[in-house]
């Protein structure tokens, strides 16, 4: 039996690009180039090697976001992904975090799954809630924030490194996991695989396609609002000086003229 | 006066710092109601209700330790059942978030993360964020239901304000779908006996600068004389210099102390965007165009293993 996996993934502005907020306080997705979010780079190689060690394994790469975001799905199936899924409609745009789950969640739903699998937060909105949200909706296990991860006889198990101690998890599939990036590097798209991707199926889906109402996601539809972005002011020239022998007490003068000492 | 739900934070009773927060801004939009999950409610209550618990609602089960957050949230939806808050206040760790985020799908609410203030508000909470690693500072409201709010340490310094901090027993049924995944196993971390990284008021990184892990002895050294705790840049961590629980940046943990102090640290965005915020900011590095120096209030360009050893002596000989 086949191991159907889906790899969320989003694509995001670059992190090193001045990143700003459109007019009407979204996400201002023009100003700096989209890239597939670095994280969920990590969520693409772990479906990758679950689908290595399975007998048989499908993996779909899904995205929710605006026609650019097809660059996210070609790097993923440039990595070895079967095939992929993008959500795209105008009526989308400003979606927010509950939105955004419920449209993956048809989404997923739509495609059929045994294995969800997930990067730990976007590298834009960087909430790192989804997977719980995406269990949540599903109603399967979540076994979340894995630094190790396997998939043996229709279980999941993994290693959570938390705050206060580290667990090792264990849920029955179907399951949503995510992964962090402590979870191994992910590997380069080879001229292949790149070559490769080209052919391989990508399926548009709209809201009705998912039996979605517009005024459930966008702006309108979103349970939270923005009312004002602000850039942060620079931060005022601070002393710099250079080491001519005395740096570290100079450094400790400063300290304690901040109180610190 | 519309009461307003605490998630607390705590091990074994012992309430961290992060809570003392939530209950000072809990009292900006009304009562702080805590719910104590798990041992040492009775212990706890006594620190809640001093930083203005009107009410601790507490509930303990095996299911909180042995199974990933789920039957938590099951036990926070009976709270918010039970009291019908204005909105719901968690501290924004990992686990926070997600309990954060169910709850929300549950109860029908919009949720904001990463509050680093939040207050009262003509049309309910304000909560106030540091976004695109910290470039921006949005405010943000909750349009739909009570707001859930995770906020993040530091974000408020604690008030006392003494509340009767009534001990509550909350019923829980923890719901079939909630044990689906397993805690097999727990290895609590050990202790440094130096602070909590993202609670400390002073925090010293070192970065690939330092060249080995044995250097992060220098850091360490520097960050006992101040009483701070110690961070390390995403190099230092993935060369295996430093434990990964003290990654500072966005992957790692965010951090706002009142003194940042980074050593080796380039300064890129992800490492930014877990320390810009924090109140004052001091580097050495040997590389002038580092651009870890736009951040800094203070800096010294030059040799970390000449100004850092000069810095600690320095340090202990004024402090005596
Ligand atoms: C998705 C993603 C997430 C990331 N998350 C994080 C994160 O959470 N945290 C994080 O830190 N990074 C993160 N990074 C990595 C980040 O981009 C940088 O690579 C990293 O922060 C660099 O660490 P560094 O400053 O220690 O090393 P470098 O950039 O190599 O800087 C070392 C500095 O040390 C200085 N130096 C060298 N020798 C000395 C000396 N003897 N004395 C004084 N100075 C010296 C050098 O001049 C240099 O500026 C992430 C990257 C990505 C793509
Ligand atoms: N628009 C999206 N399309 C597909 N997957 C997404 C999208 N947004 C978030 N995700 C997934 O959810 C994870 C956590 O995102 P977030 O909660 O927004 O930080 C990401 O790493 C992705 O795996």
């Amino acid at each position: 039996m086949s191991l159907r996996i889906v790899v969320c993934v989003k694509y995001v502005p670059d992190a090193t690009g001045d990143r700003h907020f459109a007019e009407d306080l979204t996400t201002d997705r023009d100003a700096v180039d989209g890239l597939l979010s670095e994280l969920d780079e990590y969520a693409v190689e772990q479906a990758l090697q679950i689908a290595d060690d399975a007998d048989d394994a499908e993996i779909t790469v899904l995205t929710v976001g605006p026609e650019d975001a097809k660059d996210a799905l070609r790097k993923a199936l440039s990595m070895g992904a079967d095939k992929a899924v993008h959500v795209e409609d105008d009526d989308l745009h400003g979606t927010d975090a509950l939105g955004t789950s419920l449209v993956l969640t048809k989404a997923i739903e739509h495609i059929g799954y045994d294995l969800v699998v997930c990067g730990m937060a976007s590298t834009d909105g960087t909430m790192g809630v989804l997977p719980a949200i995406l269990a949540e909706r599903l109603g399967v296990p979540q076994v979340t924030l894995l630094s190790e991860v396997s998939v043996e006889d229709g279980v999941v198990k993994g290693r959570r490194d938390g705050d206060a101690a580290t667990e090792q998890l264990e849920a029955s599939l179907p399951a949503v996991v995510s992964v962090t990036d402590l979870s191994g590097e992910a590997r380069y798209p080879s001229f292949k695989g790149i070559m490769a991707a080209k052919k391989k199926p990508v399926e548009s889906l709209d809201l009705s396609d998912l039996g979605l109402e517009a005024e459930q996601v966008g702006l309108e539809g979103a349970w939270t609002t923005v009312d004002e972005a602000v850039q942060r002011p620079a931060r005022t020239a601070g002393t710099i000086v250079k080491d001519e022998g005395e740096g570290g007490k100079q450094l400790a003068a400063f300290l304690a003229e901040r109180k610190f000492v | 006066m519309a009461e307003v739900l605490v998630y607390v934070d705590h091990v074994d009773g012992a309430v961290r710092k992060p809570t003392l927060e939530l209950l000072t801004l809990a009292r900006r939009i009304g009562e702080p109601v805590a719910v104590h999950l798990g041992a040492g409610a009775e212990a706890a209550a006594a620190t809640l209700a001093e930083y203005g618990a009107v009410k601790v609602l507490a509930a303990d089960a095996p299911e909180f330790a042995d199974y990933l957050v789920a039957p938590k949230v099951d036990a926070l939806q009976a709270a918010y059942d039970a009291v019908s808050p204005a909105a719901v206040l968690l501290p924004s760790s990992p686990e926070g978030k997600e309990i954060a985020a169910r709850l929300a799908v549950r109860v029908g609410s919009g949720i904001i993360t990463d509050a680093v203030d939040v207050e009262a508000g003509d049309e309910g909470p304000v909560a106030t964020q540091s976004v695109f690693a910290a470039a921006f500072t949005t405010k943000s409201r909750v349009t739909k239901g009570a707001p859930v709010i995770t906020v993040k340490p530091n974000s408020a310094a604690p008030e006392a304000a003494p509340a009767a901090g009534t001990v509550e027993q909350l019923a829980v049924t923890i719901g079939e779908k909630s044990t689906g995944t397993k805690v097999v196993s727990r290895t609590p971390r050990e202790s440094t006996g130096r602070p909590e990284l993202t609670e400390a008021a002073i925090v010293v990184s070192g970065g690939r600068g330092l060249g080995g892990g044995e250097n992060f002895s220098i850091v360490e050294e520097l960050a006992d004389s101040l009483g701070a705790a110690v961070g390390a840049s995403r190099a230092a961590v993935d060369a295996g210099w430093y434990p990964h629980t003290h990654q500072v940046g966005q992957t790692g943990k965010s951090v706002s102390p009142q003194l940042y102090i980074a050593a080796g640290i380039s300064g890129a965005i992800q490492h930014r965007a877990g320390m810009q915020t924090s109140k004052t900011i001091v580097a050495v590095n040997k590389d002038a165009e580092a651009p870890i120096f736009d951040l800094v209030d203070y800096g010294v360009v030059g040799d970390l293993f000449q100004v850092v050893p000069q810095l600690t002596e320095e340090v202990k000989s004024r402090k005596g």
